[in-house]
This record gives structure tokens, sequence and C-alpha cells, in this order.
């Protein structure tokens, strides 16, 4: 059998398209709306795990640490199959949202703590004694300089919260990948596995370039 | 009788470590405070058990009546209270004039075209109003220590703490530094200023403490000190740094 024709057959992969239309659409709303989430998520989590009262700190820390160590695909499963059981009956676009959402929350939280734990004590002490208030200091002072260190990061974690979308197609969710192997069923040829993964790599390899050229940057300036 | 700024008794420890011992100082409105003495004597601590951002272990501090401890009335002391640090932390996001704006417009509510407008007197005062749309980056040590003091100034405190505010200078910006200083003190701001310059100390102040292990060895005028110390602290700290 002929390599080209069973792998980057033209005209299926012609035919498959406007499924893959779809479902990248919808990997980019899932990715896009999880990984929004997840920021605030973390920004929330990293501030309660540094600032709040004892109990407070200890529940985000444990938070932090389980939702870091269970595997996604796990999680998913357990959204999607398991609520259910208690009542909470979520569909697949939402069970992908909540289980990406809350893990990236918990990455997210570690990454804004290391940055607001890199601003020199300098900074708080300056704030504190002009009279600015502990919110004010946050947003005014100190998460704006924290948000430039942790760009290189956060970009890295968008870039897992986008490869992890491929996950949902196990809880039935029409994503890039689901539709690929559905147009795959179809055509019975597995082309449009290629034009997915091909469309993958078209989304994610530009944000990992622009990763690397971060850390470049920083090593530079670091000098 | 008590001063503007009043303490009694204020002892600070960090771990084992007495920073320091049975404190008695008073400060009266519009007087210049040097306060020298060895590395780890204290004075800096000193200072910033007045703004609290080191909390005293024992005795009181009280400034303009209103006592330093966590809470409400620590929002009026700071009100009140202006301090200009060692490495000048001034905020690196944002314009120098930013830096100076800011503070009043936030916790004060000063209008922005109003404290844009004395923001830029400030930094007229200072001689670095053609900096004021740069970056603190982009200036000298000196000119952002400048800054800082602008900065300070702003919320129109009623006394100003300098923590070695040129320590951290390379030798040829220590003197725009003090130049500053200097024209400030002849305003009759209240100044404390902790400072290893001992020329400073000695045209500028009213009054030069001189502190080691963290207790006040000896205090007086500055001729007092540095012409005829009584104490053998004092006079050895003073032959070891006036050597040179």
């Amino acid at each position: 059998m002929d390599i080209v024709e069973t792998f980057f057959n033209g005209r299926v992969l012609m035919e498959s398209l406007p499924l893959l239309w779809i479902g990248l659409r919808v990997t980019l709303q899932l990715g896009a709306l999880s990984i929004v989430l997840g920021l605030l998520l973390g920004l929330f989590l990293a501030l309660a795990r540094i600032y709040g009262p004892a109990p407070v700190r200890f529940a985000a820390k444990i938070y932090i640490d389980v939702f870091r160590s269970i595997p996604l695909l796990v999680l998913l499963i357990l959204v999607y199959y398991a609520l259910p059981f208690v009542g909470v009956r979520l569909s697949s676009f939402w069970s992908a949202t909540t289980a990406l959402t809350l893990v990236s929350g918990a990455y997210t939280a570690e990454i804004f703590r290391a940055g607001i734990e890199a601003i020199p004590k300098g900074q708080f002490e300056a704030a504190a004694v002009l009279g600015f208030s502990w919110r004010q200091t946050m947003f005014e002072i100190i998460l704006p300089q924290a948000v430039r260190i942790v760009i290189p990061p956060l970009t890295n974690n968008c870039i897992n919260v986008l490869k992890d979308t491929a996950l949902a197609s196990v809880v039935a969710m029409p994503d890039l990948l689901k539709q690929a192997t559905q147009a795959q069923a179809l055509a019975a040829n597995p082309t449009p596995l290629i034009g997915a993964a091909l469309i993958y790599l078209a989304i994610l390899w530009p944000l990992v370039i622009l990763v690397s050229r971060f850390e470049s940057r920083i090593r530079v300036a670091g000098r | 009788m008590a001063g503007f700024i009043s303490m009694r008794g204020v002892e600070k420890r960090f771990g084992a470590f007495k920073a320091l011992t049975a404190i008695d100082l008073d400060v009266a409105e519009g007087e210049v405070v040097c306060v020298i003495g060895p590395s780890g004597s204290g004075k800096s601590t000193l200072i910033r058990c007045v703004t609290h951002l080191e909390a005293h272990d024992d005795g009181e501090i009280v400034v303009d009546g209103v006592p330093v401890r966590p809470g409400k009335a620590l929002a009026q002391v700071r009100r009140e209270v202006g301090m200009v640090f060692q490495s000048f932390n001034l905020f690196p996001h944002m314009s120098v004039l930013r830096n100076v704006m800011l503070a009043p417009m936030r916790v004060r509510g000063v209008p922005e075209a109003k404290a844009e407008r004395r923001a830029r007197d400030l930094l007229t005062r200072v001689g670095i109003i053609e900096q004021a749309d740069k970056h603190p980056d982009q200036l000298s040590g000196g000119q952002q220590q400048r800054v800082a003091i602008a900065r300070a100034l702003a919320m129109e405190p009623r006394v100003l703490l300098f923590d070695e505010p040129t320590s951290a200078l390379d030798p040829e910006m220590v003197g725009e530094v003090l130049d500053v200083m200097k024209a400030l003190a002849k305003t009759g701001v209240t100044m404390v200023v902790v400072t290893h310059e001992m020329g400073f100390a000695r045209s500028v102040a009213d009054r030069v403490i001189f502190m080691d292990d963290g207790m006040i060895v000896e205090e007086g005028r500055p001729e007092e000190i540095f012409d005829g110390p009584r104490e053998e602290r004092t006079r050895d700290f003073l032959r070891a740094v006036l050597q040179h």
C-alpha cells in the first residue's frame, strides 16, 4: 500500500476539513476558557497561599498539591462519570473546562507565588510606608511587576492546557482530536489524524518558540 | 517633655540577637537628628521601628501623640512619616513622575491634575524635572535617590526618616543627594538621618546620636560629639571613620 495514499491523502484531507474546522473551534474555545479561568483561580490561590490566615493558607496548599498530583485524565473522568452520581451533571464541554481549570489553577498558583515572592522586600516596604493599602500594594505595585516575571512560565502553562484539551475527546467532547478520529472512521483512512496533528503543531509551535525566546532574553538580561 | 517622636524603653530582638536595648529618644518638631555608629549597631532598626517596618518587642513609640502599633492608628502614623531607603525602592514599572504622584492620589485622594502639578514641583526642587518621563532604571543612583526623596515629600510628611540614603551610591553621586537633604533641613522639616557621612552630620544636624550594640551610647550637639566625645566607644568609632 502506498504510504502517501494512506497517510497524506489529499482528497480525504479536503473532505475532512469542515469537521476538523468545527473541532478546532471547540478546542480553542475550551482552551481559551480554561486558561482564563485557570489564571483567575491561580491568582486567587496564590494570594490565599501567601497572605491568607493560617487555615486558608493550609487549604490553598492542600488544593495546589492535590491538583498537581492527580492525572488530568483521571480527574476528567471523575468529573464526567462520577459527579452525576451526586446529581452534578455537566456537559462534556463543561466537564472538560472544569477539569482543565482546576488543574491549570493549581499550576498557575505556584507560578504566581514564585513571581510575587521574587519581588524585592523593599517594594513592599516602600508601599507600606507611603500608606498604600494591601489591595493597592498588590494590584498597583507588586502584581504588575510579578506578571512580567511570570509571563514565560505562564505561556508554558498555556501550551500545556491547549495540549491537554485533546484529552477531552475521551468524554465525547467534539474537539479537534475527536472530529479527526470521526473523520478517519468515515473515510477509512488516517489522513484526518495527520491533519489534526499538523493543526496542533501549527498552533503550539509558535508558542513554544515564544517561550524559548522569553527564556533566552532573560538569560541575556540576567548576565 | 515628650517630643514629636518619643521612644521609651524600646527593645527589639531578632531571635537571640538583641538589636535594640532600652532606647529612650525624643525628637522635637523641626529638629534634624543624625544617627551614627558602626554597622549592626541598631541604627537602621531604630528608624524602621518608628514606621513599624519592624515591630518593637517592648517599650513604647509615639509619633505626634499616636502610639505605633499594628492596627488602624498605624495608617495615621504613616501619613505623618516619610522614609527614604538605602536602596531607593522606586517602583520600576512606572515613570519617575508616576512614582511621585501615585501615593498622593491613591492614599490621600488628591485629584490627578493636582498630584501631577505637585510632583513636577517636587522634581524641580530636587533638580531632576527633565527626567520625569523616564523609568527609574534609566537614572543614575543619585538621581533615583532624589526621586525617592521627592516621592516621600509628595505625601507632605511632618517627619522624614533616612536609612543610610547615600550608602548604595557611587562616591561622585553622594554630594548631589546630600545637597538636596541639606536644602530640606533648612525648610524646617523634622529629619532623622541614619548616616555614615560624618561631614553631613557635623554641618547639618542639630543633634548627633551615637549608637553601638543596640544602645544609645552618647548624644549631643555635633561639635560635642565630634570634637569632645565623652565615651570611649564614641572616640574609638570616630577615630576609625575619620582616619581616612
